[in-house]
């Protein structure tokens, strides 16, 4: 019920959009969130709740890799 | 335009390695974890999450399904809209088969009712504004997540022949409920991310003040729920409560989305409601605002409800379920006279519900 997936802005005209996501376009509300053309939003009913914000992705799965993926072991002391 | 590799939080390799340093800091005493969110339940059954963690750690579902928690006398008052000339009643799938009282919608659709599945509240009001000359009824079902977009739907101005049956449930209060309710003890909490992207982890800031119990903001893909996991165990093994952790920060914001929190503020107000089989908790529910009452479809419909209405079926364990006080296996009806196909409570009808998720993903024997 809760469930949300991103998708990427492809058009936008005022607060309706059409939002598409592995080759899937859907007409999506942008009440709730402000977002540009080229920007991951994510979609639940219909409506944007949030833009996926890239830097916060990228350095959580960066920071995975260097402590799970590397086997430090330094994951156990944090 | 360059791509954001979500795909990543769904690499097998990384869930592995995660779930390898969940083993290391695990404490050696039984331990356990409630999620309060059904698309956690089905990511966490689907993905085989519980096959990964050590021994002594439960992970159990708490009441985060919203069609699982939706009262028999909300779903009697949509019947019985949906049987009055000229209406049509709009719902999310998932409600289709709850358990009313009496029947479902399906069967009320089957009986030639004018029932139809939208995929957003948008939806309901674009079947209202094609007919001019019906009575467009919206079953309002959701957490804050949903009840964000219901209220943008209801702000912008839809038409007359529009209104809404309010089920809306706040997860904040029922973790509150979870934490005073004596017995079955639980170690730490996972929290809903798409909740908390509405929400913020500002809105949990009262587990921190009332020392509740360890808990962590999860998104959905195998790599955030153990992410989270490995945070909370290893809280819990050092003996530490500590802030709320946010382990979802490509959506959840401290503050959560203040201009959704805006709009739900201008359209709904908190109040006392009932969650199926629990009862009633405090400001845990969405009610529309004076201004709004004419939305209101009891109240527009002069609809009576249903006083004598039955959450609880003879021998459905869905309420301790959703309470994580039995397994869905410890329940005599599932599997058996409870099925997907046939559910005798709520718990499995969605997807979401722990029943119908366990059901789903069960492992068959030998």
């Amino acid at each position: 019920m809760c469930l949300a997936i991103p998708m990427r802005i492809v058009e936008r005209a005022g607060t309706d959009a059409v939002a598409e996501s592995g080759g899937v376009r859907k007409n999506v509300r942008l009440d709730l969130v402000d977002a540009a053309v080229g920007e991951y939003v994510l979609i639940h009913a219909g409506y944007a709740i949030e833009r996926v914000e890239e830097a916060e992705a990228l350095e959580t799965l960066d920071l995975i890799r260097r402590v799970y993926e590397a086997g430090t072991g330094e994951a156990s002391d944090r | 335009m360059t791509d954001i590799p979500l795909e990543a939080f769904r690499s097998p390799g990384l869930a592995r390695s995660i779930a390898r340093e969940i083993a290391a800091v695990a404490p050696d005493r039984p331990v356990t974890v409630m999620h309060v969110c059904g698309t956690h339940e089905h990511a966490i059954a689907r993905a085989g999450i519980r096959a990964l963690l050590p021994a002594g750690v439960r992970l159990i579902a708490g009441p985060g399904c919203p069609v699982c928690v939706c009262p028999a006398r909300d779903v009697d008052l949509a019947m019985e809209a949906a049987r009055r000339e000229g209406v049509v009643l709009a719902t999310f799938g998932d409600m289709m088969r709850v358990p009313a009282s009496v029947g479902s919608f399906e069967r009320l659709r089957a009986e030639g009712a004018d029932i139809r599945v939208v995929y957003s509240p948008a939806d309901a009001v674009r079947i209202a504004r094609e007919n001019p000359g019906r009575e467009v009824v919206f079953m309002a079902v959701g957490f804050e997540t949903t009840a964000a977009p219901i209220a943008a739907a209801l702000a912008s101005d839809p038409p007359l022949n529009f209104s809404v049956i309010p089920s809306l449930r706040l997860i904040p209060p029922a973790l509150r409920f979870l934490l005073g309710k004596p017995g079955g003890r639980v170690d730490a909490f996972l929290l809903p991310g798409h909740v908390s992207v509405v929400i913020g982890r500002a809105g949990y800031r009262f587990l921190e003040v009332e020392g509740g119990a360890p808990a962590a903001i999860a998104g959905f893909e195998p790599v955030d729920i153990l992410l989270a996991l490995h945070d909370l165990l290893g809280r819990i093994f050092r003996g530490e409560g500590g802030p709320v952790g946010n382990l979802y920060g490509r959506v959840v914001r401290e503050e959560g989305n203040p201009r959704a929190r805006e709009i739900m503020d201008a359209v709904f107000a908190p109040a006392d409601v009932a969650w199926r089989g629990i009862g009633s908790i405090p400001a845990s529910g969405l009610v529309l605002r004076r201004a709004l009452e004419g939305l209101d479809a009891a109240r527009k419909l002069g609809l009576r409800g249903n006083p004598g209405a039955i959450d609880v079926r003879p021998g459905c364990e869905c309420h301790r379920v959703i309470l994580g006080e039995v397994e869905p296996e410890d329940c005599a009806l599932f599997g058996g006279p409870c099925t997907p196909r046939s559910p005798v409570g709520p718990c499995m009808v969605s997807s979401e519900g722990t029943c119908r998720a366990r059901h789903e993903y069960r492992r068959i024997p030998g």
